[in-house]
């Protein structure tokens, strides 16, 4: 039987390896999929969550579910805007490296 | 009740003469003789207005409010016209406007003739203003502003050091009695509730069911009186203020502004008079100031620094008269002295003047025969002031000697031994000056003065003689009457005043030299360097404090300190400021985790 611990281990896993991915990676198309990965980490818990909470007619939580959709359509929206961002940093820098992007300073 | 005229003669008797200083300073500066004539025409305005009111007993004028927070401050500038300031208005009017003529000689050939005629009718304004003010604020303001217009007069000559020096220390002088003066003020608002003279009369218990407050509040506001009047310990600025014109120091001196101060505690006297401690007060420093000026003016050789003392002294007498309660032998005394002392610094002027300003008694003489008017009104005015039969000075020193008698033999007695010295030393100076060898070459060939500065001295003198007679008198001033001593005091006077002029006579005579040489006297009980030291030790101390506490706490410490603090603080954030993304992200991360922890595990 698997529980709502295991769903959420699963969550906290992929969350973790997209805040390393943030951390960690140099290319910033690259820390975008992992930005994208720790969003989908936190959809699974709350499609988790909605799943084991049943109310007594026996149907599950929407109001988690109604949050998923939102957040996929805040990504969806994300991904477009950081995409057209890199693209211009690109032609400006010729780099999409973030070491290379560092003016935004004292 | 009493059916009140309303009218507009007050408010322009007060502006006329700030018109003429606002037109002569904006508009008229270059040409000295229009500046002279507004200034003149404008004074001589004010004295037919003031003429006017004097005859109309019940006046009012119509007020304006300035301040007024419901129930709690209410200050209007409206004006008192009761028969003490009416006769006020007449007097400094009447010789403000005399001096004023005079000045047209006496700054004939002035380079700052139109700033002198400026600060003139500035001053007019404000001792009109003074002479006017139905509250303490509006009074004060115009204390204030006449102590400023005396201080640009001290210092109308203020190339010369002297006269600058003067001019700042006349200024802070009163600036002292000031302000205890406006404590007063304060003090008196507090108890009351109102500034406005007649409400405070009416409020008067709140403030008399607590003696030892009121006794504060009314000599605090004797301090002031005694700054601007000059009484001891503040007396120290006026010899000095002898440094400006001769008119000033007639009109200003000597007869106006000096006397502003027994007018306020006349005008103020219902609350005086609820204490007697402050009465007490009063009338021994008016004692020990009559007394301490005469004895003063026996030591000076400078003409102007002896009538000085000795507007010192006679100040005295009129504050004497206050504290023994006599609201009317002081007004009398500040009226017959307003005259005759204008007249003696007058002709003092015209003396100066005709020796091309030589002011050294010691290096005149043989005056008499070369200056005839000069010398003529010169002797009325002396003659006044010593207090000799039938001159004005005789009746109104009279009626304060006569009052001190009857109230306080100690007063009475210092009181009689001023008078020999007033007497002394108005015979010394009359006979240095004017009779004898001369004793420079100034004085060989010195001529009569013009006509311009002449009638003036000959109008003062024919008041100063008539100004004390009861029939003449007593159109002016309530005559105050001592009948139990009827022949006692007179007497008494007179008989100091033979000796003082006998003594003089016999030691002065045909002298070419100083034959007495007293220096505690001479150098003024020390009492200048005295304040030189208190200043050096206390007030240069405290000076030294306050700027250290200034320099150290206040600049580097508030001021700095908070400057320095962020700048600080803010190159201290700067190392966060790296241009990393994942660094910026990795902080905020590390944010989020610390607020999950203080939220959930605190």
């Amino acid at each position: 039987m698997v529980t709502l611990g295991d769903y959420l281990m699963v969550s906290g896993i992929l969350f973790t390896i997209g805040f390393a991915g943030v951390m960690l990676r140099r290319n910033i198309i690259i820390i975008l999929m992992a930005l994208e990965l720790m969003l989908n980490a936190a959809n699974l818990s709350l499609v988790a969550f909605s799943r084991f909470q049943i109310d007594p007619t026996g149907a599950p939580n929407y109001n988690a579910q109604v949050f998923v959709f939102f957040i996929i359509t805040v990504a969806a929206a994300e991904v477009a805007v950081g995409l057209a961002i890199v693209v211009a940093l690109f032609r400006l820098r010729q780099t999409t490296h973030v070491e290379d992007i560092n003016t935004l300073k004292f | 009740m009493t059916f009140t005229t309303n009218s507009s003669l007050p408010w322009v008797i007060l502006l006329l003469p700030f018109g003429s200083a606002v037109v002569i300073t904006l508009f008229t500066r270059r040409w000295k003789n229009i500046s002279a004539f507004i200034s003149v025409t404008a004074v001589l305005g004010s004295f037919l207005c003031s003429c006017a009111i004097f005859t109309q007993l019940d006046i009012s004028a119509p007020e304006l409010t300035w301040i007024d927070i419901h129930g709690v401050l209410n200050v209007p500038i409206g004006f008192v016209l009761d028969d003490l300031s009416r006769l006020m208005l007449l007097v400094v009017s009447g010789v403000g406007a005399l001096i004023h003529i005079y000045s047209l000689g006496y700054m004939r050939d002035d380079e700052g003739k139109s700033r002198y005629f400026a600060a003139l009718s500035l001053f007019m304004f404000a001792m009109l203003g003074i002479v006017l003010a139905n509250n303490f604020v509006m009074m004060f303001i115009f204390w204030e502003l006449v102590g400023f217009t005396s201080y640009l007069l001290i210092g109308h000559w203020f190339e010369r050091d002297a006269a600058a020096d003067a001019a700042k220390k006349a200024f802070l002088t009163t600036r002292v009695g000031d302000f205890g003066f406006m404590i007063g003020i304060l003090m008196v608002w507090m108890a009351t509730g109102s500034v406005v003279f007649d409400d405070v009369l009416a409020h008067l218990s709140k403030i008399t069911s607590n003696p030892g407050y009121l006794t504060i509040a009314a000599l605090l506001i004797f301090c002031g009186a005694v700054g601007k009047s000059a009484q001891f310990p503040l007396h120290v600025w006026l010899p000095d203020a002898m440094e400006g014109p001769t008119p000033v120091s007639a009109l200003i001196h000597a007869a106006t502004m000096v006397a502003a101060g027994v007018y306020l505690l006349v005008r103020v006297a219902f609350l005086i008079q609820a204490s007697q401690t402050a009465l007490l007060v009063i009338a021994w420093i008016g004692t020990i100031t009559a007394l301490l000026g005469g004895l003063m003016a026996t030591q000076q050789s400078d003409i102007k620094r002896i009538l000085a003392y000795s507007t010192i002294s006679q100040l005295g007498y009129m504050f004497m008269a206050v504290g023994l309660v006599s609201n009317e032998a002081a007004i009398f005394h500040l009226f017959t002295h307003a005259f005759f002392k204008a007249l003696l610094f007058l002709a003092a002027g015209s003396i100066i003047v005709s020796l091309h300003h030589e002011q050294n008694i010691w290096k005149m003489g043989g005056l008499a025969p070369k200056l005839k008017v000069t010398f003529a009104t010169f002797a009325i005015g002396a003659l006044a002031l010593i207090g000799c039969p039938p001159f004005s000075g005789f009746f109104s020193k009279d009626a304060i000697l006569a009052l001190a008698y009857g109230r306080n033999l100690p007063i009475f007695g210092i009181g009689l031994m001023t008078a020999f010295l007033t007497a002394f030393y108005v015979s010394r100076a009359v006979i240095v000056a004017f009779f004898g060898k001369p004793r420079s070459d100034a004085a060989r060939k010195g001529t009569e003065s013009p006509l311009v500065m002449v009638i003036p001295l000959l109008v003062l003198a024919i008041l100063a003689f008539i100004a004390g007679l009861e029939p003449v008198a007593r159109n002016f001033v309530v005559v105050p009457h001592e009948n139990e001593t009827a022949l006692t005091v007179p007497a008494l006077a007179v008989l100091s005043l033979i000796f003082g002029v006998g003594l003089a006579v016999w030691l002065y005579r045909n002298r070419e030299h100083e034959p007495l040489h007293v220096d505690l006297i001479r150098r003024r009980f020390y009492i200048d360097e005295f304040y030189e030291w208190l200043i050096n030790r206390i007030q240069e101390r405290l000076a030294r404090i306050a700027a250290f506490f200034d320099r150290w706490v206040i600049d580097a410490g508030a001021v700095r300190g908070t400057s320095g603090g962020t700048f600080g603080i803010g190159s201290l954030l700067r190392l966060f400021q790296v241009g990393n993304l994942q660094a910026y992200a990795f902080l905020f991360g590390l944010g989020i985790v610390a607020l999950i922890y203080f939220t959930i595990f605190r």
